[in-house]
């Protein structure tokens, strides 16, 4: 889309704001959406970004069984989410960063922050991190293929491998049509697992036997930890721009788009505490059966982009 | 003309080697056939370049008296004479050995190998002292004898091996040099080690070694 | 007729080409005279070797032109080519810096007072180096038999080293009987494939045969035989056992280099052949698919830290026949896009398998040399007595997964950009399963290797030998240091990497055709613009988050259990439980006991095991039966000599007069 110099500077500049200062936003407001439909007032929607003040001030305290990775780990995810935040278009604009191929290496990315999130899980030497990082990497076998496919439908669809455009202008598929309701459902549900939601984790249970996300970052504290908010508030944020991305106008103004943008991460963000409030965590068995039904509706949706 | 005296002087030692029982007398015979083909090249109307004469000359030391000479020395350490109870009896082998002779001429008549000239006869020669030699090695069962059958076979070889001398020099000299192989090799270490570790000459105990 | 300056250059590639084969080949022979010295000279001999071979390989690759000798032929032998052109030099740069960083392990690893046979591997694995450099400039088929097999012979040794346990006998034993099968497999390949061209030296096939039945008989005899070295699943099972009973050193070179061979003899298929079918490619893809899958499978339910580095070996093999498929689908279909990337991704990731495998086998061999067992169940905590292997082995892990910013996810991207591509067109159901198998083998490797890394390194130590691990002597750190440098450097800056690159891939094309350049397809520079940035912001976090001096430190909360002790810490086998059992329909694990009973029960035993399917299910039940079927006729062995030369006599008989009537 023929931008000038000026013009895509500031949409950059504006990428770049959001990306740091949105996410904390995100849980705050599914918090919220939770505690009121649970008839109860809640913590304030900003109230994660009081968190990760207070916890920047609070010394941390680690274990003597940890080594350097401990430390790297949350750092490490930061780090990998701000870069993925750069590829991922908000909305139907361009993201700062884009080239063919871009979607691969975002994929990655988020293996990265994986990768490390499990390591420092596994440094402490704690059964109750081991425990959740094997389900987490078993669980993650699971939803790449999905989100993989998914990028195989949209890439065939447009014939582009940069998520700008993979996201942003879907081609032949058009908004609604019946192969992207699918991909858009099959990458929901590994928006679910990837960001510990109901039904595959409940982000506010401190059982053993049913955390995945949270049960890893059981020992971190101060600014590690803060870190590991924002960075679990950056994913949800990058993975939200993925789902909402095809489905935004595409015709209108830069003003009119972003604000369009911001609305539609606001009401993924509604709509998820909406979920969580009447929805109940999965059995753990069953959640590899939800994710395979995620990888089949996506190669569905590629299958039915042939026909 | 003498090529064919010597080709059939070697065919007919071939039927005195499978007659005998005496292990001196084959030995000698062995000598004999050696010189013989060690001759032959001299006679094929190549010339006498001094290639030709030292290959003579090394067929008839090494055929003719290296090669008895250890088997003379390894009949005296073990004091042998005579090779009784081979497994096929001497008459029998003989009339093998005619049979094998027979077979030889007429396969040679009929295999498409037709080299013209002096080496008209090589070929059923060679593939009757082939023969002649495979019965020694099958039928008999002191080991020295085997090593004079195998001895024979080589002789056989030698003599296919002579046809491409025009050619291929290099191949007959090898021939000589596989002589001395066995002349070495074979019989010091496998007679020697025989002898030493069964206290016997006679092949039937090598059968304990079966798998 | 060549310039004399392009003369001198291919005179100065082939001359430093073949000093470094003859320095890599008489590396080990000062070991074997002096017993003090031997380590330090092998290593030096080998090093020599490498700087050597290593620049002839830039020369080539990076402008000059490749160059070919003739070894003299007599009037009956014609003993053949040796060439060193861009797919040589491309592949010699591996061999010769794995057996450099060997031999340099070597010092401390293998010497001549704590292990036997010291001289004997030094003087062996020079020679295998210096059959492998031969091997990949061999460009006759007698040169190159020649090389294959005195290679397999002098693996086999090598590998035979420790030959007082039984496991290393067996697992030589089974080695030698697959590599003979491949090279059998390969002389009757040749044989066809000099019925066609006329004549032994390897030149490009005459276009049409590919599609005919020698063609493709050609091709299954080269599938077959290249596969059993590469490791190619069904015809893996070979591999495990014997790069786990090597020595450390010794798996890095097979490893890293001698299954490539394997990948060396598709490469230079591919080269041969102008119009490959489609069904070529297709077959390459769908074994790659398959080996990937299978074979990170299989390295998850391993408790053995090497035999789980050699699993993942399978799976990466299969990584890259999955990019030579592509590419050779690309060629078949007249799409230079979908060839470029094929080709370079798989000739990338061999190089980077290389280097990043060879890293993770030192670093085991490390681990393995200092608490004396390879079980992952008795290791842990080794990241605080061994930082530096530690360190090691994380670049290595993180390199296999393909995580960015290292090497392997340049070589997996270019790879699945060419499956990106292949999925607009005709056959894009190959492509589907290309990246399909690509994305669950990066989700499986990931697990694994977190599992390997986090039980050995993490934690805490579960034995006493893990207890009292110290770091390894520098001389084994070194050769880790080296290779660990140049995969983060071919991660940061892949854009080096392109111009070699498109030399080799115009070799692959044949002559005449133009071909895209790499770097038109592949953003390779934004990689770099990425990567700098990521680390950079890394770092600075880190060093926000890292607590001031006077931070508390703490024992691992345990929920209130007043007495944890580390074998409570999640086991290799937990972790990768859920994977292993989710796959059991395909892996068929074993485990044995475990059955808890009553409330005050007794203690138990549990087992668990996963036996190699090829191995274990087919091929041995398989042999033993063809075995007792075959001991029937053991009546023809009666013992006499003289039965066995009348069965010569008896054959000889036979054919002179077969061929009469």
């Amino acid at each position: 889309m023929p931008e000038s110099l000026f013009a895509s500077t500031l949409h950059a500049l504006l990428h770049i704001l959001t990306a740091l200062l949105l996410p904390p936003l995100i849980p705050g407001l599914i918090n919220k959406v939770k505690a009121v439909m649970a008839g109860r007032t809640g913590p304030p929607v900003l109230q994660l970004y009081y968190d990760l003040a207070k916890l920047s001030r609070k010394q941390a305290v680690f274990s003597r069984t940890t080594t350097w990775i401990f430390m790297a780990g949350p750092a490490g995810a930061v780090a990998v989410g701000l870069c993925a935040a750069m590829l991922v278009p908000f909305g139907h604009f361009h993201a700062p960063l884009h080239f063919q191929g871009d979607v691969i290496l975002f994929a990655y990315l988020l293996g990265l922050s994986r990768f490390l999130t499990v390591l420092s899980a596994l440094d402490t030497g704690s059964s109750f991190e081991g425990m959740g990082a094997a389900r987490e990497v078993t669980f993650a076998a699971l939803a790449e293929p999905a989100l993989f496919l998914g990028f195989a439908a949209l890439a065939k669809s447009t014939g582009s491998l940069s998520l700008s455009t993979m996201l942003a202008h879907t081609g032949p598929l058009l908004r609604f049509s019946g192969p992207l309701v699918l991909v858009l459902a099959g990458w929901a549900i590994v928006y679910m697992a990837e960001n510990s939601r109901i039904p595959v984790d409940d982000p506010n249970t401190h059982l053993e036997l049913t955390m995945i996300h949270e049960v890893m970052v059981l020992d971190h504290s101060g600014r590690p930890f803060a870190l590991v908010l924002y960075g679990s508030s950056l994913k949800l944020l990058v993975l939200s721009a993925l789902l909402v991305g095809p489905v935004l106008p595409r015709n209108v103004g830069p003003l009119l788009g972003w604000l369009a943008f911001y609305l539609a991460l606001g009401i993924l963000a509604v709509g998820v505490g909406f979920a969580e409030s009447v929805m109940a965590r999965f059995r753990m068995t069953k959640v590899p059966q939800f994710l395979v039904a995620g990888v089949l509706a996506t190669a569905f949706a590629f299958l039915l982009m042939l026909v | 003309m003498f090529h064919d005296i010597l080709i059939t002087l070697t065919v007919l030692t071939n039927f005195t080697l499978v007659a005998t029982s005496r292990i001196h007398k084959s030995i000698q015979v062995a000598a004999f056939q050696g010189v013989l083909l060690g001759l032959l090249p001299m006679t094929l109307g190549l010339g006498f370049h001094v290639h030709i004469l030292l290959m003579a000359a090394a067929a008839v030391i090494v055929k003719g008296w290296f090669i008895p000479f250890l088997l003379r020395r390894a009949l005296a350490k073990v004091h042998i004479h005579r090779e009784v109870h081979p497994y096929i009896g001497y008459t029998v082998s003989l009339m093998l050995c005619a049979l094998g002779t027979g077979m030889s001429i007429v396969l040679a008549h009929n295999l498409p190998l037709k080299p013209g000239g002096p080496f008209a006869l090589f070929v059923p020669a060679a593939l009757a002292t082939l023969f002649t030699g495979f019965l020694l090695l099958v039928s008999r069962r002191k080991a020295i004898t085997q090593v004079v059958g195998y001895l024979v076979l080589e002789n056989g070889i030698f003599l296919f091996g002579l046809m491409l001398i025009e050619d291929m020099p290099i191949l007959v000299e090898t021939g000589v040099l596989l002589d001395l192989f066995v002349g070495i090799f074979v019989m010091g270490i496998v007679i020697n080690h025989i002898s030493v570790a069964f206290d016997s000459m006679d092949t039937r105990q090598l059968a304990e070694l079966k798998d | 007729m060549v310039a004399p300056a392009a003369r001198v250059a291919r005179v100065v590639g082939m001359t430093l080409y073949l000093l470094a084969i003859l320095f890599a080949a008489v590396s080990g022979v000062p070991g074997l005279f002096s017993r003090g010295f031997g380590g330090k000279g092998a290593a030096a001999l080998m090093i020599v070797s490498a700087l050597l071979g290593i620049s002839a390989s830039a020369w080539v690759l990076y402008g000059g032109s490749g160059s070919s000798i003739m070894l003299p032929a007599t009037a009956t032998i014609s003993w053949g080519l040796v060439s060193f052109d861009p797919i040589a030099a491309f592949f010699l740069v591996p061999v010769l810096l794995l057996s450099a960083c060997a031999s340099i392990y070597g010092i401390s690893y293998w010497d001549d007072h704590h292990q036997e046979g010291a001289g004997k591997v030094r003087f062996f694995l020079g020679l295998l180096a210096a059959f492998l450099a031969l091997l990949v400039g061999a460009t006759h088929a007698f040169v190159f038999l020649l090389a294959w097999e005195g290679m397999a012979l002098m693996a086999f040794v090598l590998v035979m080293t420790e030959d007082r346990e039984a496991e290393t006998r067996r697992a030589a034993w089974i080695y030698l009987a697959c590599t003979h099968t491949g090279t059998l497999l390969l002389l009757g390949a040749f044989a066809v494939m000099a019925g066609a061209t006329g004549g032994f030296a390897f030149s490009g096939l005459p276009p049409g045969l590919a599609s005919t039945g020698k063609g493709t008989a050609m091709f299954v005899l080269f599938l077959l035989g290249f596969g059993f070295k590469a490791g190619v699943l069904p015809l893996h099972f070979w591999l495990p056992p014997a790069h786990a009973a090597a020595p450390s050193h010794v798996s890095s070179v097979m490893s890293g280099v001698l299954i490539k061979m394997g990948i060396l003899g598709f490469v230079r298929l591919a080269a041969w052949v102008p119009d490959p079918p489609v069904w070529w490619g297709g077959i390459l893809v769908v074994l790659g698919a398959l080996s990937g899958i299978m074979g990170v499978a299989l390295a998850l339910g391993q408790h053995d830290l090497k035999r789980l580095l050699a699993y993942h070996s399978i799976e990466n093999i299969g990584i890259i026949l999955l990019g030579l498929g592509l590419g050779l689908i690309g060629k078949s279909t007249g799409h230079p896009a979908l060839q470029v990337l094929g080709f370079a991704g798989a000739l990338l990731h061999v190089l980077n398998h290389s280097l990043f495998k060879g890293l993770l086998f030192l670093a085991a061999g490390s681990v393995v040399h200092v608490t004396g067992t390879r079980d992952l169940e008795r290791l842990g905590g080794l990241g605080r007595s061994m930082p530096r292997t530690a360190a090691a082995f994380l670049v290595g892990a993180w390199a296999i997964c393909g995580l960015p910013p290292l090497n392997g996810f340049v070589s997996e991207w270019l790879i699945y950009l060419a499956a990106f591509r292949g999925l607009a067109h005709f056959h894009w159901g190959l492509s589907l399963i290309a990246l399909g198998a690509l994305s669950v083998i990066g989700a499986l490797a990931l697990a694994c290797f977190a599992k390997a890394y986090g039980v050995v390194f993490q934690g805490e130590p579960r034995s006493t030998a893990a207890a009292q691990a110290q770091e390894s002597p520098s001389a084994m750190i070194l050769p880790m240091g080296i290779l660990a440098s140049v995969c983060v450097g071919i991660g940061l800056a892949p854009v080096l990497i392109a111009k070699p690159l498109d030399r080799v891939l115009s070799e692959l094309a044949g002559r005449g055709q133009g071909l895209p350049e790499l770097g038109s397809l592949a953003g390779l520079s934004w990689l770099s613009a990425l990567a700098i940035p990521l680390l950079m912001l890394g770092i600075i976090l880190w060093k926000w988050s890292i607590p001031k001096p006077q931070a508390k430190e703490q024992p691992t909360w345990g929920c209130g259990y007043l007495a944890p002790n580390p074998r409570m810490q999640y086991t290799a086998s937990s972790f990768a439980d859920g994977l292993v059992q989710g796959m059991s329909w395909v892996l068929w694990p074993k485990a044995a006991g475990g059955r808890v009973r009553g409330y005050f029960p007794f203690p138990r035993r549990f087992q668990s095991h996963l036996p190699d399917p090829v191995l274990d299910r087919v091929a041995e039940p398989g042999l033993k039966g063809t075995a007792f079927l075959l001991s029937t006729l053991r009546f023809l062995q009666a013992g006499h000599m003289s039965i066995y030369l009348l069965y010569i006599l008896l054959t000889l008989l036979t054919l002179l007069v077969w061929m009469v009537v």
